[in-house]
C-alpha cells in the first residue's frame, strides 16, 4: 500500500514538473531572452545591411554594363571597347557578392546557373551566336551565357572580330540584357515581398531561413568557391589539372581578383559586416561565440577565422592570372585547396552541430 | 514462485480479446495513416526513388528498391494491408502482408532507419503470432466461428512485455556520462526550439536541460511499471501523453510519438477496452454484442496457439540479447556505433560528421577527390558521414564504380571528421588505411581512430 502511494506520488510530481515547465511563462524573469541568440534580429541585418544592398549594388554595375554594350554596339571603337570590358569586371566583381544567396526567387529560378556556370562552351557560343537561333532560357544553354560567354567574347575573340565584323552583336547585346533582367527581377523580388518573409521564417527547422541560409553558405563555399575556383581547375576531382577551368580564362588576370573578391564576401557574411562596411552586426561568428560561452566549448568561430587567414596568406603568393598558375606550378593551388578544405570541416561539423543546423526536413530519431 | 503449477495456470489464464483488438485498430489505422504521410510528404520519390545508390543492411544487399510505379505499387499494398489489419478483414493474411511489406521497405535503404520503424516491424511480428483477428473484426463478423471473446492471457501479456522492454533499454540508454552530467544532446537541440509558445522563453535555460535529461531517463526506466499498477495507470498515461506530446513538439521525431501513446493504452483493463469498443460499434452502427460470444481459446486445447508461444518466447529472448550485443564490441558505442541499432537508442546523441573520400592509382599515385554529391543526396551524406558501416559501404561503391569508368589500381581512402554531443571534431576512419577491398572481412571498428574527450 505505502509503495503504491509512493508511485502515485512520484507520477503525479512528474507530471506537476512537466506541466509547470510547460506552463511557468511570464512568471520568470520579465524580458530574459538575451542569453538566447537573436535569429530574427540576425536575419533582418543579413536582409537590409548585407543582402539586399550587395543586390542593388550589383544592379548599378549591370546598368553600366549595359549602357557600355550600347554604347560600344553603337559605335564599334577601342575606347568604346575598354570602356565595356571594364564594366564586365566590375559586374562580375559585385556579382561575388550575390552569388551565395541562392534563396528565395534566385533559388525558384535557378539563379547562379544563367550567371556564372564555366568553362564556357565556346562552340556552342559560336553556333547560337553565329545562327541567331537560341532560347537563354533553356537549361542547355547554361554555360554558354552570362559572365564567362562574355569573358570569352570580350576577350577570347580576335580583337578583329569584335570591331569589325558584326555577327555577335546581337548576342553580346542580349547577353548582356539577360543578367540585368534577371537581377531585376530577383532584387525586386526582396524588395517587394520576400524580405519580409524571409526575416519572418526565423524558426529553427530545415526550411527555416537561418537554416537555409546556412546550407546555401556552406554548399557555395564547398562547391563554387573551393571547388569551382580553386579545387577544379587544380584538379582536385579530376587527378588532372586543367587550366582553361579557372574563372574567367580568356581574360585571364583577373581570376585571383574574382576569387579573393568571393573570399571578402563570404568572411562578410560569416563574421557580420555590412555590405558597405559601415557596421557590424549580428552574424554566425556571434551565434557561434554565443554557444560557445553557454556550453563552454572551445571557440569555433575563431577557428574558422584563423582557418581563413591561413588560406589568405596561402593564396596571397597566387599570380594574379589562375590560368597561368595552374599551368606554371599548380602545387601553389593545391595549398590553397588544402587550407580552404580544412575550413570546411569546421564549418560543416564543429559549426553545424554547435548551431543544430538543419539539413533536411525527414523524420529522425536516430541521432 | 516459479512453479510448475503457477506456469500451468498463467499459461491455461485467459483473457478478454477486446484489448487485443483496439490495439489492432489503433495500430493499423495509424500505420495506414503513416504510410499515407510518408508519400504525401514526397518521400518515396526522395528517399527510395531519386538516390542512384542505396545503403543495405549487412546480409539484405538482395532488397531492391522496386522501379517507379512498383515502388509506388509497394507502398499501396502496405498502406492497405494496414487498413485491414485494422478492420480485420482476412487478418492473418494482412498482417503478414502488412509485415513483409513494411519490413521490406525498411531494409532497402539503411539511410533512413528510425527505432520506430523497427518498432512497427517488431509489433507486426508479434501480432502474426496473435488472434488479433478473431474479436470485434469483420472476420468475426461474417465467420463466427472464428469469433472468440476469451483469449490466452498471454496474447496480452506479449505486448506489455515488448513494450516494457523498449522502454527500459531506452532508459538504460540514457544512463550515461554525456546524458546525466553533461545534459547532453539537449543542450545543443533544445535552445534552437525557442519559438514554443511557453516553454520558448526558458528552452534555452541549462537547469531545464537537466531536468528533461533527468526527467527522460526516470520516465523510460519507470513509466511500463507505473502503467501495470491500477492505482497509478491514470496518472503514469496522462505523463505518457504529455512526454510524447512534449517530443513531439521539441523534435522532428514523426509518428513514434503517436504509436507509444496507442501502444500504451494496452496496459488499461478489459473494461475500459469494451467501453472503447462500444463507443466505436455505436458510432458505426452495428452491435458489439454479437462479437461476445463467450467463446474461449484455450492454450491447452490449441496446438497453434503453444507453437506460438514458443516462437514468442524465443523471440523476446532475442528482444532482450540484441540490444545487449553492443557488449562484445569494443571503443565508445558512440562514437563506433557497432551494435548501436534496434536497441530502442532514441534520441541520445547528436552526432556531425564529414567524409572527404580520395581515390588513389596505388601504382601511379595519381589522385583525386570525389564530390560526394554526384552520387549522394544531402540525406544520405549527411548520414554516411558519421556512421562507419555507411562509409565503408560506400568506399566500395565508389572503388567498384571508378573501376567501372576504366581506372586502374583503385585505392580508395576517407579524410573524415565526427563530432559527438558538442565535443570538437575529431578524425573518424582512419585515413591512411585504403577501405576499397572487395573480400575484406576486418572488423568494421579496427577502422576507427579512438575518441579523445
Amino acid at each position: 500500500m505505502k509503495l503504491l502511494r509512493s508511485h502515485i506520488l512520484i507520477s503525479l510530481s512528474l507530471i506537476a514538473i512537466f506541466l509547470v515547465l510547460s506552463c511557468s511563462d511570464d512568471d520568470t524573469v520579465g524580458p530574459d531572452t538575451t542569453d538566447n541568440f537573436d535569429r530574427s534580429a540576425m536575419l533582418v541585418f543579413w536582409a537590409d545591411s548585407i543582402i539586399i544592398p550587395a543586390y542593388e549594388a550589383y544592379d548599378i554595375t549591370l546598368d553600366a554594363l549595359v549602357s557600355a554594350k550600347d554604347d560600344f554596339l553603337a559605335d564599334k571603337t577601342e575606347p568604346h571597347l575598354i570602356q565595356l570590358r571594364n564594366a564586365w569586371l566590375n559586374a562580375y566583381m559585385a556579382w561575388q557578392h550575390v552569388s551565395m544567396f541562392d534563396i528565395g526567387k534566385a533559388e525558384e529560378i535557378g539563379y547562379r546557373n544563367y550567371v556564372n556556370i564555366y568553362p564556357a562552351d565556346t562552340t556552342e557560343i559560336k553556333q547560337l551566336a553565329t545562327t541567331g537561333n537560341y532560347n537563354l532560357m533553356l537549361p542547355s544553354t547554361f554555360d554558354a551565357q552570362g559572365f564567362p560567354a562574355l569573358d570569352y567574347l570580350l576577350f577570347g575573340l580576335p580583337e578583329s572580330a569584335l570591331l569589325e565584323q558584326d555577327e555577335y552583336n546581337s548576342y553580346l547585346s542580349d547577353l548582356a540584357d539577360r543578367l540585368q533582367a534577371l537581377n531585376a527581377e530577383v532584387l525586386d523580388d526582396w524588395k517587394n515581398s520576400f524580405r519580409d518573409s524571409f526575416v519572418q521564417n526565423d524558426g529553427a527547422s530545415a526550411t527555416a531561413s537561418t537554416d537555409k541560409m546556412v546550407n546555401d553558405f556552406l554548399f557555395y563555399y564547398e562547391k563554387f568557391f573551393r571547388a569551382g575556383k580553386i579545387g577544379i581547375p587544380a584538379g582536385v576531382f579530376s587527378g588532372t589539372p586543367s587550366s582553361i577551368r579557372v574563372e574567367a580564362p580568356y581574360s585571364g588576370e583577373y581570376s585571383k581578383a574574382l576569387f579573393l573578391e568571393a573570399f571578402e564576401a563570404i568572411q562578410k557574411l560569416f563574421n557580420g559586416t555590412s555590405y558597405d562596411q559601415s557596421t557590424e552586426g549580428p552574424s554566425l561568428k556571434q551565434y557561434l561565440d554565443h554557444v560557445s560561452e553557454v556550453n563552454q566549448t572551445n571557440f569555433v568561430a575563431d577557428d574558422i577565422n584563423e582557418q581563413w587567414q591561413v588560406a589568405s596568406t596561402v593564396s596571397a603568393v597566387l599570380m594574379d592570372n589562375f590560368r597561368n598558375q595552374v599551368e606554371i606550378d599548380n602545387s601553389k593551388m593545391l595549398n590553397t585547396y588544402d587550407e580552404l578544405q580544412k575550413a570546411v570541416v569546421l564549418l560543416k561539423v564543429d559549426m553545424m552541430q554547435a548551431l543544430n543546423i538543419q539539413v533536411d526536413f525527414v523524420d529522425a530519431d536516430g541521432d | 514462485m516459479f512453479s510448475k503449477a503457477t506456469y500451468q495456470s498463467y499459461i491455461n489464464a485467459t483473457a478478454q480479446a477486446a484489448p487485443l483488438a483496439v490495439f489492432r485498430i489503433l495500430l493499423g489505422l495509424l500505420m495506414c495513416i503513416s504510410i499515407i504521410r510518408f508519400w504525401a510528404k514526397g518521400w518515396i520519390e526522395k528517399l527510395y526513388l531519386e538516390p542512384s545508390f542505396h545503403f543495405k543492411y549487412a546480409g539484405f544487399e538482395w532488397v531492391q528498391v522496386p522501379p517507379d510505379v512498383l515502388c509506388y505499387l509497394l507502398f499501396v499494398i502496405c498502406g492497405l494491408s494496414a487498413l485491414f489489419v485494422a478492420v480485420g478483414f482476412k487478418y492473418k493474411w494482412s498482417v503478414i502482408i502488412f509485415f513483409l511489406s513494411f519490413t521490406y521497405i525498411e531494409l532497402m535503404d539503411k539511410t533512413t532507419y528510425l527505432n520506430h520503424y523497427y518498432f512497427v516491424s517488431v509489433l507486426s511480428f508479434i501480432m502474426i503470432f496473435l488472434p488479433a483477428g478473431g474479436y470485434f473484426s469483420v472476420d468475426a463478423r461474417y465467420n463466427p466461428e472464428v469469433c472468440t471473446q476469451y483469449i490466452p492471457r498471454w496474447n496480452i501479456d506479449i505486448i506489455k512485455l515488448m513494450l516494457t522492454i523498449v522502454y527500459v533499454f531506452a532508459g538504460f540508454a540514457k544512463l550515461n556520462y554525456d546524458w546525466l552530467i553533461n545534459a547532453m544532446p539537449l543542450t545543443i537541440w533544445l535552445p534552437t526550439k525557442f519559438n514554443l509558445p511557453l516553454l520558448g522563453d526558458i528552452i534555452h535555460e541549462k537547469w531545464l536541460h537537466y531536468a528533461f535529461s533527468w526527467g527522460g531517463a526516470f520516465y523510460d526506466l519507470t513509466i511500463p511499471f507505473f502503467l501495470m499498477w491500477t492505482r497509478t495507470r491514470v496518472p503514469a498515461f496522462i505523463t505518457v501523453l504529455v512526454f510524447h506530446l512534449l517530443t513531439r513538439m521539441l523534435f522532428p521525431i514523426g509518428m513514434f510519438p503517436y504509436i507509444m501513446i496507442v501502444a500504451t493504452l494496452i496496459f488499461f483493463s478489459p473494461e475500459f477496452h469494451n467501453r472503447v469498443l462500444e463507443f466505436i460499434s455505436q458510432i458505426f452502427k452495428f452491435s458489439k454484442a454479437q462479437f461476445d460470444n463467450s467463446r474461449k481459446l484455450l492454450h491447452a486445447q490449441s496446438k497453434r496457439t503453444q507453437a506460438a508461444f514458443r516462437v514468442m518466447a524465443l523471440f523476446m529472448i532475442f528482444q532482450i540479447i540484441i540490444p545487449l550485443r553492443f557488449l562484445a564490441y569494443s571503443g565508445d558505442l558512440f562514437w563506433t556505433e557497432q551494435g548501436y541499432r534496434f536497441s530502442w537508442r532514441v534520441m541520445l546523441m547528436e552526432k556531425t560528421g564529414y567524409a572527404n573520400f580520395k581515390v588513389v592509382d596505388g601504382q601511379t599515385g595519381k589522385r583525386f577527390y570525389v564530390q560526394n554529391e554526384d552520387f549522394l543526396t544531402a540525406f544520405q551524406q549527411k548520414q554516411m558521414a558519421s556512421q562507419v558501416d555507411f562509409i565503408i559501404d560506400y568506399a566500395q561503391y565508389l572503388g567498384q564504380t571508378f573501376e567501372s569508368h576504366g581506372h586502374q589500381n583503385v585505392e580508395v581512402y576517407v579524410e573524415s571528421y565526427a563530432s559527438l554531443n558538442g565535443r570538437r571534431s575529431q578524425p573518424y576512419v582512419d585515413p591512411t588505411r585504403n577501405l576499397y577491398n572487395p573480400d575484406n572481412q576486418t572488423s568494421l571498428t579496427a577502422y576507427i581512430l579512438p575518441l579523445h574527450d
